[in-house]
């Protein structure tokens, strides 16, 4: 830095920012693509000089040496190179694009071993930072489960690659078996139940995510549906649903969500007299797991007239939902009214569930659910959850983890002989260190009938960059490098949806392998091991308690 | 692995012969306990057959408690038969006082009473001693029911059929369930020895159930009396099938359609799809997970066996008009009915249920695949 640089209290050195650039002059070919990709300019093309001093030598023999006779001398020259920005507003967010594009390997982020000083500095104008993410921490209870209660002796495993498997789990309200009987001997109503993979894609949304990234899941679930016999299901998100896909056959095979904003609902109501096929059930969003209690949020750098058609407003304008259903006066009352509603707008044939944030609260919702018989399951969303947009406080600070969460739910519903009629469905943060299988069979096993996942799809069938370690999550902002998140045709064009569908298919395919080699050993195959808590341990005393299973060490 | 036996005979028969069957089967037990099933009773029993039978161990001090409970629910003793060995008990056997099968005249009071409201007084009775015995340790209670008797023991079979002299007329019996015990991964705990019994309804099990945990808190949490115990992960085929017959009025034909339902070709090649598409969705909480085999007996004395969807499990059944059995090897059938057509035995495969009616005439295998019989 030279001398004469103001420094102002904002001011960091590069030392001072969570990633810092690591560029090798050697091999640097200096053809601009690391600037050119950098999605928040954190690195520049920078002009260098350079001082050189000459010293002549010293002879030891010669009195008439050089050394002697002439001075020592300097020059200076210019050399070119990358430059990286220290304003807080350009920090490095780690993503690696610059090393992704660079032919010689020259350059790439690293992160700093030091707590960063960035964070004190991140509300620049009074506007504390927002981001798109995680919560950015590796904890995680669903990785220290162990599947213990291994078939042995008495009776052997099963062989994961040739026995048969009945995988499926049934989303919507099962009736009692008696009342199930008796309304099927007297034709009356029973409720819609979905048969479907346990595995959902959980609620992200056309306007969170780019056309590219949508399309290429659509595709994908398509493709489990159709032609592997996977009955995959993918939940829109608060932000409605391509018209051409409202009116086509493809439609059983998405969840439409209804938030506080209802974004697109006007062009869903308006086709729905042109469906070919009811949507597989509609979730009712009260909270979202990453950020309890606040609202969906697309702000306005990714509303542009596409999303704003779809989402029925004006282009380049925030779009914040409300914390609540602002039509409700209290949860209760919001819960059977748009419950009632949403059944009636498709004559009742759809199932129709709330999905709130994991909470202290969430048994209360629960109750609330058992007593109403149009009520189709509860999507429980844990901490761990990701989002498109949300402040920083809201993501590392407010939620409840979704183990706890969803075990006191389930063993509520033992306690009321409701375990098989309103299933649980969990989600936030399954898989989020890489353990997809595992995770969701602990889900399962703690008692959820099926598993939402949204940032490992994005992972794992996109490539996204985001990591627990506070990597990229730009999501809010459109920049996304992969084009997985933005609305920006030069940069969303990137990624191929028919790539993301092959990555969603291979995922899938991968977990279904996985999960079989978890089930298998435990003897399970027969039915899906809802509740199957016997199968599980864990090295925490406390946890084990907690969770009402076994202590391993 | 346990070995099972039963027998079923259109004229009574002495349960040894089903124990020696066991004995026969003895390399696939190690002799760690013994469950009798006895009904259709021949004998003094018969005189009473409408009049509950209750079946335990007792202590002496477990009696004299017993008795004066009883008497205080207005319970009337009366036939009562004592197995008190003299003798020394088989090595691994306890020393027991009492072996009691007492028939009681249920209070006047319950003459106006409807049989279900009958049949659940008869049950919460049974409970209530289990417990009190749970809490002083002075009795175990197997059953309380009309021609119902129930004997478990630990040790070796055989010798306890000996050493408790079952060879005599008074215990004969035309349906007989039997279990050689094979200890696993559960204590000697005679409340966990099959066969189990809920209602005149009995089932006893080989293999291990991996579905038992959901189960038992399903069952557990459906508010019926009896829907406790699960010292064993195989009591919950006894009660399935007691719910699949009383609490959802279906006949044993469904049994298997609720523990292993069909899957998706054969449900949609059935005839009856909509009504076990309806029970698949709704019993799926009862849905097992083997390898098992179940051989049991309903009230009406029809016996059956019905394996898992893996069948991994051995099960045979075979006999002749008026002696049928059923039992986990061929050995054991052979041992029992010799004289039998051995080309007409019947191994069920994972969709069959093989029912032997209550006049003991025909082995009937009803496939899942068959249309259900009509409910009425």
């Amino acid at each position: 830095m030279p001398a004469n640089t103001a420094i102002t209290p904002s001011t960091l050195s590069q030392r001072d920012l969570p990633w810092q650039i690591d560029w090798d002059i050697h091999t640097c070919t200096l053809c601009g693509r690391c600037t050119a990709v950098c999605p928040v300019n954190a690195i520049e093309f920078g002009t260098f000089r350079k001082r050189t001093l000459f010293t002549p030598p010293l002879g030891l023999s010669d009195n008439r040496s050089q050394g002697l006779q002439h001075k020592p001398s300097s020059s200076s020259s210019i050399y070119y190179g990358i430059r990286q920005r220290t304003d807080p507003a350009y920090a490095c967010i780690g993503c690696a694009m610059c090393n992704m594009v660079c032919p010689n390997n020259a350059i790439r982020p690293l992160k700093s071993e030091s707590t960063d000083l960035l964070r004190f500095h991140r509300d620049r104008g009074g506007q504390p930072r927002t981001r798109g993410g995680r919560r950015n921490s590796d904890d995680s209870v669903l990785d220290q489960i162990k599947f213990m209660r291994i078939s042995m002796l008495t009776d052997p495993a099963l062989d994961a690659g040739r026995h048969e498997f009945e995988l499926r789990t049934l989303i919507g309200r099962v009736l009692p078996p008696a009342e199930a009987l008796k309304t099927q001997r007297e034709k009356g109503w029973m409720p819609p139940v979905r048969e479907i993979y346990p595995l959902m894609i959980g609620s992200m949304s056309f306007g969170a995510l780019s056309p590219n990234m949508w399309e290429g899941l659509q595709m994908g679930v398509a493709y489990l549906n159709e032609e592997l016999g996977m009955p995959v299901r993918m939940c829109t998100g608060e932000g409605g649903c391509p018209p051409r896909l409202l009116r086509s056959r493809f439609m059983k095979y998405v969840i439409l969500q209804i938030a506080s904003g209802y974004f697109g609902w006007d062009e869903i109501v308006h086709a729905i007299p042109h469906m070919k096929e009811d949507p597989c059930a509609v979730e009712i969003k009260y909270g979202q797991g990453a950020k309890p209690g606040d609202g969906g949020l697309l702000q306005w750098h990714k509303v542009n007239q596409l999303i704003a058609a779809i989402r029925g407003v004006p282009p380049g304008v925030s779009l914040p939902s409300p914390p609540t259903h602002q039509t409700k006066y209290s949860i209760e009352e919001a819960v059977a009214k748009m419950i009632q509603s949403m059944s009636m707008a498709w004559g009742f044939r759809v199932p129709v569930y709330p999905k709130i944030s994991a909470s202290s609260t969430s048994l209360a919702v629960l109750n609330n659910l058992t007593r109403n018989p149009y009520a189709a399951g509860l999507a429980i969303d844990g901490e761990d959850g990701g989002t498109g947009a949300a402040y920083n406080v809201s993501m590392n600070h407010m939620g409840h983890p979704i183990a706890s969460n969803l075990r006191d739910c389930y063993l509520n519903l033992v306690k009321l002989g409701k375990q098989n009629e309103l299933p649980i469905i969990a989600g936030g943060g399954t898989g989020k260190n890489g353990n997809l299988a595992a995770n969701a069979a602990a889900l399962i096993m703690l008692g959820a009938s099926a598993v939402q996942i949204g940032k490992y799809v994005m992972q794992a069938a996109s490539g996204c960059l985001g990591s627990e370690g506070d990597r990229c999550n730009i999501c809010n902002i459109g920049r996304c490098p992969k084009g997985i998140t933005s609305q920006d045709p030069r940069l969303y064009r990137r990624l191929d949806p028919e790539q993301v569908a092959e990555r969603v298919v291979d995922m899938y395919v991968g977990f279904d392998t996985e999960l079989k080699k978890i089930v298998a050993p435990l003897g399970r195959s027969t039915s899906l091991p809802i509740g199957m808590s016997d199968a599980l341990g864990i090295a925490d005393r406390s946890a084990a308690e907690r969770l009402q299973i076994k202590y391993v060490v | 692995m346990c070995r099972l036996f039963s027998l079923t005979s259109s004229v009574p028969i002495s349960p040894m012969r089903a124990i020696e069957a066991l004995d026969v089967m003895k390399e696939g037990h190690d002799g760690s306990g013994i469950g009798l099933f006895l009904t259709d009773l021949a004998g003094p029993f018969q005189d009473s057959k409408h009049l509950p039978i209750l079946s335990g161990i007792f202590t002496q001090s477990g009696v004299l408690r017993m008795e004066e409970f009883m008497s205080s629910q207005g319970f009337t003793p009366q036939y009562r038969l004592t197995l008190a060995p003299q003798d020394t008990p088989p090595p691994g056997t306890p020393k027991r006082e009492v072996y009691l099968s007492q028939v009681f005249e249920p209070p006047s009071a319950w003459n106006g009473l409807a049989q279900e409201e009958r049949e659940v007084l008869l049950t919460k009775t049974r409970l209530a001693l289990r417990h009190m015995g749970q809490a002083e340790e002075d009795m175990v209670v197997f059953s309380f029911w009309p021609d119902v008797l129930m004997i478990k023991e630990v040790g070796d079979p055989m010798e306890i059929g000996r050493y408790l002299g079952l060879d005599r007329e008074e215990v004969y019996a035309g349906r007989i369930l039997a279990q050689g015990r094979q200890n696993t991964n559960y204590g000697i705990n005679l409340y966990a020895c099959h066969p189990f019994f809920i209602q005149g309804v009995s089932t006893m099990t080989n293999g291990e159930n991996t579905a038992f945990v959901p189960i038992k808190e399903y069952l557990g949490s459906q508010g019926v009396p009896g829907y406790e115990g699960y010292q064993s992960d195989s009591e919950v085929f006894t009660h399935i099938l007691h719910f699949t017959l009383k609490g959802l009025g279906l006949s044993l034909e469904a049994y298997k359609h609720v523990i292993t339902p069909l899957q998706d070709d054969d449900m949609h090649a059935h005839p009856d799809r909509d009504v076990l598409y309806t029970m698949k969705q709704a019993c799926r909480r009862l849905i097992i997970d083997g390898p098992n085999c179940v051989i049991g007996c309903l009230p009406d004395k029809t016996m059956f066996m019905v394996q898992d969807r893996k069948k991994l499990r051995p099960g045979i059944v075979g006999g002749r008009p008026g002696l049928f059995a059923f039992s986990s090897e061929a050995c054991g059938l052979d041992a029992a009915i010799p004289e039998r057509d051995k080309t007409k035995d019947f191994q069920p495969m994972h969709l069959d249920t093989a029912i032997v009616s209550p006049d003991c005439q025909e082995v009937r295998i009803c496939r899942q695949t068959q249309p259900l019989p009509h409910l009425h």
